[in-house]
């Protein structure tokens, strides 16, 4: 069960019947880098993020998944992979604690009370909370739920779509520094989002999508990382 | 495979019982059924003897229908289906867990149909209750298998709440019939034991070919 | 396979009336149902003729649900939208089919026992076969971009339910249906014309089938070439 480290998309197409969401996307995600999607609405940043994640299946062109150079897959790849969406991806009807045993469950990841306490310590959630069904969080507590069900699988490749929508200042920029951490770690980030700063000064790979297809790649290959302006500009350059 | 599908059907339960949202309504919808039937019926023995075995599987149909429904879109509500999906837990445990989930849900609103029908049509329903039993499981764990396939098909396609009564009801067909000449056959003035037990039969062949077949088909419906 | 179309049609004129030929001049104009003696062939006369028409349609409902149920399993394989368009091309064809068969069967059933309307196994059999039918283009109308994978799935399940379909209205016993295999029924001067008609309109069928398919393909194509415009600029 070791961790990923390149994933390649190679020439991945996608439609739904008659509708053309991505075209011939090549781009390669590499360990200890974090990858800004950009682009407008409806450019197919989450269809690229459904089809890296396994959940589409592409109607042309292929993902790798490689450790080393053996390559990973099916229930395997799934292992390493961490969401966070807008959507909580939890159980309303279930308490923190419960929800994040279940996840241990179906990951086969060890959950006893006090790994589980004390990442739902990392995320800041509040602990009166964590007996209490989901639904009645706020979205900011969801978040926290969301991120810590993300995390509690330590994936190798976390797919970060629209994280932070919803979250406060603080709150996004916390959030942002986990994800410096979980990068500088050796993980594969992959973050769609249209709020900039969050991601700035985290980011060495950007990827802007235009109607389906990449109009732009590139990295900063060592040379630090983009700064909100670097964003800016790179997004009005090409996003449209 | 199994436990994972255990684990799954288990976590539904667990959240049925919490909430009884399912089971209440759906309960409550299926007694109100009843109610209708008997003012839509005359009460004399033998025009009930012949109703009352279809009446059973209409309720059975639309109570079913609706659960499915309304359980499936609880994973669509926090995306939990996506979440399901994916985990390294194999596909066919997901959908194993929900169909397992579904029949058990089902047959319970079935528990509660069934008396009040016999009850309020003063119906022989329970003249052979083994074979009854029988019959309202097979036609239950059809309705799960083949209704959760298209249930988590349609969970992100638009109008799907719509569109799976208009699936699932001719594909289902067979089963209703099968049933409901199952029950018929008990409940006749002759009842007749041989044609019971080869309505029964049918049920159990068709579960068996659907069973089979959503295995084999329910992953490549269910990711886009 | 654009130029088969005019062949087939060729061929479905020479059938076309080659049937009604046979159909009306050779095979014998008595048909009753003598098990019951509730029904002899004179209270038919040239009514009955619209059985020939009648059951080709219903043979061709069968084979739309295979060929649909096929091209469905390779389309969910392969996802190829080319198997699609045969599956959605057949169906949508045999959907027009069916309402024939529902017709000339009220039709018949009028002529023959007085009633719009009978649950005889035919007649059942071809009514679920067609509400499938109805079903998966409800789907394909109103599922939106991911209608081609749920009809598939539909149609897969059709056809395996049509076994137990078969199964089950045989099991009816009904006075008036007289024995259940339809052609067994059939005496030995009607079976030329009966086979004739199942091939003729097996023919027209599949001229008609060919010819929707070739609509659908030729509207992707505009598509992606619509789509490669605007890719290259070229249009807005």
């Amino acid at each position: 069960m070791a961790a990923l480290d390149r994933v390649q998309i190679a020439k991945v197409g996608k439609r739904y019947g008659t509708e053309r969401a991505l075209a011939s996307v090549s781009l390669e995600l590499r360990a200890g880098s974090m990858c800004a999607l950009l682009g407008h609405n409806g450019a197919g940043k989450t269809t690229l993020l459904g089809v890296v994640s396994t959940l589409v299946r592409p109607s042309a062109g292929a993902v790798t998944y490689l450790t080393g150079d053996t390559k990973v897959t099916g229930a395997d790849v799934r292992r390493e992979i961490g969401l966070l969406a807008h959507a909580s991806l939890c159980y309303g009807e279930l308490s923190a604690t419960e929800n994040l045993e279940l996840v241990a469950g179906l990951y086969g990841v060890p959950a006893n009370a006090q790994a589980i306490a004390a990442l739902l310590d990392q995320v800041g959630l509040d602990p009166r909370a964590r007996g209490r069904e989901a639904r009645t969080y706020s979205r900011g507590m969801l978040q926290r739920l969301a991120l810590a069900r993300a995390l509690l699988t330590k994936p190798s490749l976390l797919l970060l779509d629209e994280p932070f929508t919803g979250l406060d200042r603080g709150g996004a920029l916390a959030l942002g520094e986990q994800l410096g951490a979980l990068k500088a770690a050796g993980a594969i980030v992959v973050v769609v989002t249209h709020d900039l700063e969050a991601i700035a000064g985290r980011t060495d790979h950007v990827a802007i999508l235009r109607r389906g297809q990449l109009v732009l790649e590139e990295r900063t290959e060592g040379r630090g990382a983009y700064s909100y302006d670097d964003l800016k500009d790179l997004y009005h350059r090409h996003a449209s | 495979m199994l436990r994972h599908a255990f684990r799954i059907a288990w976590k539904d339960l667990r959240i049925e019982v919490r909430s009884k949202e399912i089971f209440a309504t759906m309960a409550f919808f299926g007694a109100l059924l009843a109610v209708i039937y008997t003012f839509a019926f005359p009460r004399d023995d033998a025009a009930v003897r012949g109703a009352v075995a279809g009446m059973l599987w209409v309720a059975i149909a639309f109570t079913g229908t609706i659960a499915l429904g309304r359980a499936f879109d609880r994973e669509r509500e926090n995306d939990t289906m996506r979440a399901l999906l994916l985990s390294p837990v194999p596909r066919l445990s997901v959908f194993l867990g929900k169909a397992m989930a579904m029949a058990v849900l089902i047959l319970a609103v079935a528990v509660i149909c069934t008396p009040l029908l016999a009850l309020w049509l003063n119906a022989p329903l329970f003249a052979y209750p083994g074979e009854l039993a029988l019959a309202i499981v097979l036609g239950v764990v059809g309705i799960a298998v083949v209704g959760s396939v298209f249930a988590a098909t349609l969970l992100k396609v638009r109008s799907r709440d719509v569109l799976l009564p208009v699936i699932l009801y001719p594909l289902l067909v067979p089963l209703f019939v099968a049933g409901t000449k199952a029950t018929a056959s008990l409940v006749a003035l002759h009842p007749n034991l041989d044609a019971a037990h080869y309505w029964i039969g049918f049920l159990g062949i068709y579960d068996a070919a659907f069973l089979v077949l959503s295995l084999w088909v329910f992953e490549s419906l269910v990711i886009e | 396979m654009k130029k088969l179309v005019p062949y087939l049609c060729l061929l479905g004129a020479i059938g076309l009336v080659g049937s009604i030929y046979l159909v009306f001049f050779q095979a014998p104009l008595q048909f009753g149902y003598s098990e019951n003696g509730r029904l002899n062939g004179s209270s038919l006369f040239y009514n009955q003729k619209i059985f020939y028409f009648h059951v080709a349609h219903a043979f061709v409902l069968f084979t739309t649900v295979g060929v649909a149920g096929v091209s469905s399993i390779v389309f969910l394989a392969k996802r190829d939208p080319r198997w699609d368009d045969v599956a959605s091309a057949a169906v949508d064809v045999a959907v027009a089919f069916g309402a024939v068969v529902l017709v000339t069967g009220s039709i018949w059933a009028k002529a023959a026992w007085d009633v719009w309307w009978q649950w005889e196994p035919r007649l059942t059999m071809s009514l679920l076969l067609w509400l499938i039918l109805v079903g998966y283009v409800m789907v394909r109308r109103f599922a939106g971009p991911s209608a081609d994978r749920v009809a598939a799935g539909m149609a897969i399940f059709g056809m395996v339910g049509v076994p137990f379909i078969y199964s089950m209205v045989g099991q009816d016993s009904h006075p008036a249906s007289g024995k259940e295999g339809v052609v067994a029924t059939l005496g030995p001067g009607m079976r030329g014309a009966f086979w004739a008609c199942v091939g003729t309109f097996h023919i027209w069928f599949a001229a008609l089938v060919i010819t929707r398919i070739q609509g659908t393909r030729a509207e992707r194509e505009v598509r992606e070439l619509r789509e490669r415009g605007l890719d290259l600029g070229v249009l807005q």
